[in-house]
């Protein structure tokens, strides 16, 4: 029998040991380890410090997401002997595999900032990357009465990077509902020098910036933030000011990368081939989800969508057959943008985010706010839970990319 | 695109200065190219950088990010900032001959 060993059991972890349990119903002894029972749904963190979801609710078991006979074990990766093919647990644990899979997704690092885990953080600085911070950010905003707020990505890789554009868009429609908007003034802060890394999608999320009220200030890299006195500061000297940040922190991969030597590059993540999601280390070692190298966006649907390439070619490697599954760099995202829309951003390893529609011609509008993207953001969660997390196909939403629907450049159609 | 002429050697670059073919870069044409990104004499400590970038992009294909810089280039990027202000990244990128980084997503 094969033994399966897959890490983290998060979104990428619990659907790839649903989809491999599938596939191999009893022939494989299938372990998921993580650090804690707690399943977060991360994309509703955007929503609970406006009020517009409650944390509890965001929160399942993890266990009850795995398919009977799918073996959980609560834990904490200490380090994988690359060698032996063993992971070794902090409780003394040791699980040998035939297969290793890799989905311990991205760590938040704030304390690679200088200023950030010092005085004055939490309160007046705080981040909606995690429930606690989500949650601080809540009774903030509640009691904020203007002044200046300003959200910051301190630098990429970040997970759902249009995530903190959300952010501003649905401040600036919570501050108009509680009829103080003209009090607060909000400013968008990035070390990219654009809105967006694409750039026909970064026009568009400009437009809306500015159409909102929100200052964009561009290549600001973040060295230190200041709770106390209320300021950032970027490595090149420039200031800005605030009564309340909202901060997206660094982001690196799992710890125990670092203490396995080979395993992962300089920020901690899993080198992989970017379309078999096979490791560069090992042929045994896959890996989906926030902890791979590739270059695509760290969300739950590039997850989602690399779930079902990686399910095929684990399969076919223990059969000792060759990887014959390949994933294009598909990535699908919601774009929240407040007064109950929402934008829809569709692409790949070679297509930008284009206008015209999704999956096809009478389907949902890209690049453009509409009320029908917004119901389907909302509609995600329930998908997430009853279709995603078991690792089912959603309807009419594939792996591949669709081209149908998009309004490509006539250089790229010739 | 457009050319410049770097240590007597006609290059082309891009738009924004970026050798679009790092195989003619040498190192006599630094100088000349950091005066026009704008950044002052080269010392040790940018040479340093330098040639760490010039040999990330050799074995990587790309060059490395000011975060990633910072952790492996053994300059701190609080430094990084003064050799190379306004984008150390982009600018040693720029001067060491390779293309823009492409950064992350
Ligand atoms: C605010 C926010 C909004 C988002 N919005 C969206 C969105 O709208 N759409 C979208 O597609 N995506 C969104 N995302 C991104 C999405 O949530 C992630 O990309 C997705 O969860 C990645 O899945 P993963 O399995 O790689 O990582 P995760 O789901 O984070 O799982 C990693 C797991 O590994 C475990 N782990 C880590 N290290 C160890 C260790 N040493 N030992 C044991 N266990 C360990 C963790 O406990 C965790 O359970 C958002 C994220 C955030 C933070």
């Amino acid at each position: 029998m094969k033994r399966i060993v897959i890490l983290g059991g998060g979104t990428g972890g619990t659907l790839a040991a649903n989809r491999l349990h599938r596939a191999y119903g009893d022939g494989a002894r299938i372990v998921v380890v993580d650090r804690d029972d707690d399943h977060v749904y991360q994309p509703g963190l955007l929503f609970v410090p406006f009020g517009m979801a409650d944390a509890d609710d965001l929160v399942r078991s993890r266990p009850r997401q795995l398919a009977d006979g799918i073996g959980y074990h609560r834990g904490e990766v200490e380090r994988v002997d690359l060698e032996a093919d063993r992971v070794h647990l902090a409780d003394g644990t040791e699980l040998g595999y035939d297969a290793l899979v890799i989905a311990t997704g991205a760590r938040l690092m704030p304390e690679e900032t200088e200023g950030l885990t010092g005085p004055g953080c939490r309160g007046h600085v705080d981040t909606f990357y995690d429930l606690d911070g989500a949650v601080g950010l809540a009774s903030a905003l509640a009691a904020f009465d203007g002044g200046k707020l300003v959200v910051n990505v301190i630098d990429l890789p970040v997970k759902c990077p249009v995530a903190p554009l959300e952010f501003c868009f649905l401040a600036d429609w919570f501050f108009t509902e509680r009829g103080i908007r003209d009090r607060v003034e909000l400013t968008y802060v990035t070390p990219l020098d654009a809105a967006f890394t694409k750039p026909v999608a970064a026009r568009t999320l400009e437009g809306i910036l500015e159409a909102k009220g929100v200052e964009l200030v561009t290549e600001f890299t973040t060295g230190e933030v200041d709770g106390a006195d209320g300021r950032l500061v970027s490595f090149d000297g420039r200031e800005v000011a605030f009564d309340q940040a909202v901060v997206v922190p660094l982001h690196g991969g799992a710890s125990y990368v670092d203490r396995s030597p080979g395993l992962g590059d300089e920020l901690g993540f899993v080198r992989a081939d970017e379309h078999t999601l096979r490791s560069q280390v090992k042929d045994n070692i896959f890996v989906l989800g926030d902890a791979a190298s590739v270059p695509t966006s760290k969300a739950g649907s590039v997850t989602h969508f690399e779930g079902e390439v990686l399910a095929r070619n684990v399969g076919q490697f223990l059969d000792g057959r060759p990887l014959d599954a390949s994933f294009d760099g598909h990535t699908n995202c919601f774009i929240e943008s407040g007064f109950g829309k929402a934008l829809l951003i569709d692409f790949n390893y070679d297509t930008e985010p284009l206008p015209g529609h999704y999956p096809a011609d009478a389907g949902l509008p890209l690049l453009k706010e509409s009320r029908l993207n917004h119901l389907g953001k909302l509609m995600f969660s329930w998908l997430y839970w009853h279709s995603l997390l078991p690792g089912r196909d959603l309807p009419g939403v594939s792996s591949a990319m669709p081209r149908a629907g998009k309004r490509f450049p006539e250089a790229a159609r010739r | 695109m457009s050319t410049k002429v770097y240590a007597g050697t006609e290059v082309p670059v891009n738009e924004e200065g970026f050798f679009t073919d790092p195989a003619l870069w040498r190192e006599e044409m630094a100088p000349a190219i950091a005066a026009d990104a704008g950044v002052g004499e080269l010392g040790e400590r940018h040479w340093q950088v330098l040639k760490f970038v010039r040999a990330e992009f050799a074995e990587k294909g790309t060059g490395p990010t000011v975060r990633v810089l910072g952790k492996t280039s053994g300059v701190p990027v609080k430094e990084l900032y003064q050799l190379f202000p306004k984008g150390p990244a982009k600018l040693a990128a720029r001067i060491a001959g390779i293309p823009k980084p492409r950064g992350c997503i």
